[in-house]
């Protein structure tokens, strides 16, 4: 799921579309830095993903131009952005799957770094520590030289399948809810909340769970408008995991 | 319990307004479904819309009609709604800003399940006056309604805009109201969520358009009786059974 299908493009030199780019700029540290649009040509290639793109108009055409990349393979989550108005990772969108006239826009609803760069860090660690989404188990302390207990197989995939989270923000970006509502803690934080709560290494009740997400900032505040689902670039069973706490919460003693 | 207690320990009630929201949502709909299927039998025969007439006042086992049995009803009705459209008022955007944010998020995101949200939120809007005005009619005049009652009141009466533009916002907002709560909790959806979710998605659309295909056709059937009937608008029907020349007149 996390390899780029590429298509095989016939095209001689020359062929290939010249794109036109039109990226947000703006820098909050800098006081005279007017918010506006920067327009650059590019001429596209075989195969490029938006990530190769923006490191050509950085490497060519504007040294100054801020965007966040690390692992270019969709597994550390830095450099979503609006695409045309939509959320996605820059490095596994490819620029054949895109208009001639792109519009590059940095993530709304978290704190600005400069142009395409945002801080979705400091927001998730915010969720983070608010939702505690960390194992919590009544053993005072793990004696290392036994065994661990075993997990079932199932179990372990289930978990597997929600931990693929790389926390982009782009669920974020994708929901009116979280939009609107500044504190809603969005489809990442339920998320990996119910992979903890399918743990059997987490000793928490519904009623503890109940205490962090059974508000209007959490699972009740979701108005399923399921952006969150349909653009998570891991594809992950956001608005399921959601009816699954949502479910859970309802029923939960507190 | 001390006030401390009281402070620490989580609410349950936004789990209660979900939940109430989401049931007294389904009621609704699946009511006013059946509200249509009944009020459509004018498109079988007069004679069978003034059976169903009678039976909801009781009729059948009664002995004779009580139309106040049909403004109790109502009146449940017209609570339910009023406790459901409270609950929702909790998710409607309240401010410029928030209006201003949603705006700019739905004409980004092109996003047909979000762009639906606030249809919902308007037509749910509109629901408060229109929905109200029609209940308030049945509750304080139950006995009017029968083949040429009901049709003297959407023409003569004046209601057939009203019941023309209703048709329209509560079939949009219970399809995708109804759509929305399925997703909401996680239903149906079976070991392939994403397949049944756009199946369901179709099913909703299908059931709007056969509502309001449906609803056109009585809406047009009424008002053609009621223009037909307009000279002795307030005369009452009596059905075939009762009068057998009434009906080769009048069929």
């Amino acid at each position: 799921m996390n390899t780029i299908p590429v298509k095989q493009v016939e095209a001689g030199a020359g062929e290939y579309r010249k794109l036109t780019v039109n990226i947000f700029r703006h820098n909050p540290q800098d006081e005279n830095s007017v918010p506006h649009m920067d327009t650059f040509e590019v001429e596209e290639a075989d195969s490029m993903t938006l990530f190769i793109l923006l490191n050509e108009i950085r490497e060519n055409q504007d040294p100054t131009v801020q965007f966040d990349f690390v692992c270019r393979a969709g597994i550390c989550g830095s450099c979503a952005m609006l695409v045309n108005g939509r959320p996605k990772l820059a490095c596994r969108t490819l620029t054949q799957e895109l208009p001639q006239v792109l519009n590059l826009a940095p993530l709304p609803g978290f704190e600005l770094i400069g142009d395409l760069s945002v801080n979705t860090g400091k927001w998730m660690r915010n969720m983070s520590e608010h939702l505690e989404t960390w194992i919590h188990n009544r053993e005072q302390e793990r004696d290392f030289c036994e065994l661990e207990e075993k997990m079932e197989p199932e179990v372990a995939d289930k978990i597997y399948e929600l931990e693929r989270c790389v926390e982009c923000g782009c669920c974020i970006a994708a929901c009116g809810t979280a939009q609107m509502r500044a504190d809603f803690v969005g489809a990442v934080g339920i998320n990996q909340l119910a992979r903890f709560k399918i743990d059997p290494r987490d000793d928490r009740t519904d009623a503890d769970f109940y205490e962090v997400l059974g508000t209007e900032e959490g699972v009740f505040g979701c108005m399923t408008l399921l952006g969150c689902d349909d653009m998570c670039p891991k594809e992950l069973p956001l608005a399921q995991q959601i009816a699954y706490m949502r479910r859970k919460m309802a029923l939960a003693e507190v | 319990m001390s006030a401390v207690e009281h402070a620490v320990k989580p609410s349950r009630w936004p789990a209660y307004m979900d939940i109430v929201q989401g049931a007294t949502g389904l009621f609704l709909v699946l009511f006013m479904w059946t509200h249509m299927f009944m009020v459509s039998s004018i498109l079988i025969s007069k004679d069978a819309m003034y059976w169903v007439a009678r039976m909801f006042e009781g009729e059948p086992i009664l002995g004779k009609p009580y139309p106040a049995l049909v403004s109790g009803f109502a009146v449940f009705i017209l609570s339910l709604i009023v406790i459901h459209a409270f609950l929702a008022l909790r998710r409607f955007p309240a401010t410029a800003r928030q209006y201003n944010t949603m705006n700019k998020h739905i004409g980004n995101l092109k996003h047909s399940d979000t762009t639906l949200w606030y249809v919902q939120v308007f037509t749910g809007f509109a629901l408060f006056f229109m929905a109200s005005v029609h209940l308030y009619q049945l509750i304080f005049h139950p006995s009017n309604i029968g083949p040429y009652a009901s049709s003297d009141r959407v023409w003569s009466g004046m209601m057939w805009p009203l019941y023309l533009i209703m048709l329209f916002v509560v079939e949009l907002h219970a399809g995708i109201g109804i759509y929305r709560l399925v997703i909401k909790w996680g239903l149906f959806l079976g070991d392939n969520p994403k397949r049944n979710r756009h199946r369901l998605h179709v099913l909703k659309w299908i059931l709007t358009v056969f509502f309001l295909v449906l609803g056109l056709a009585t809406l047009g059937a009424y008002m053609k009786i009621g223009y037909e009937h307009a000279h002795q608008a307030g005369e009452r029907y009596s059905p075939s059974w009762q009068d057998p020349a009434n009906a080769a007149h009048h069929e």
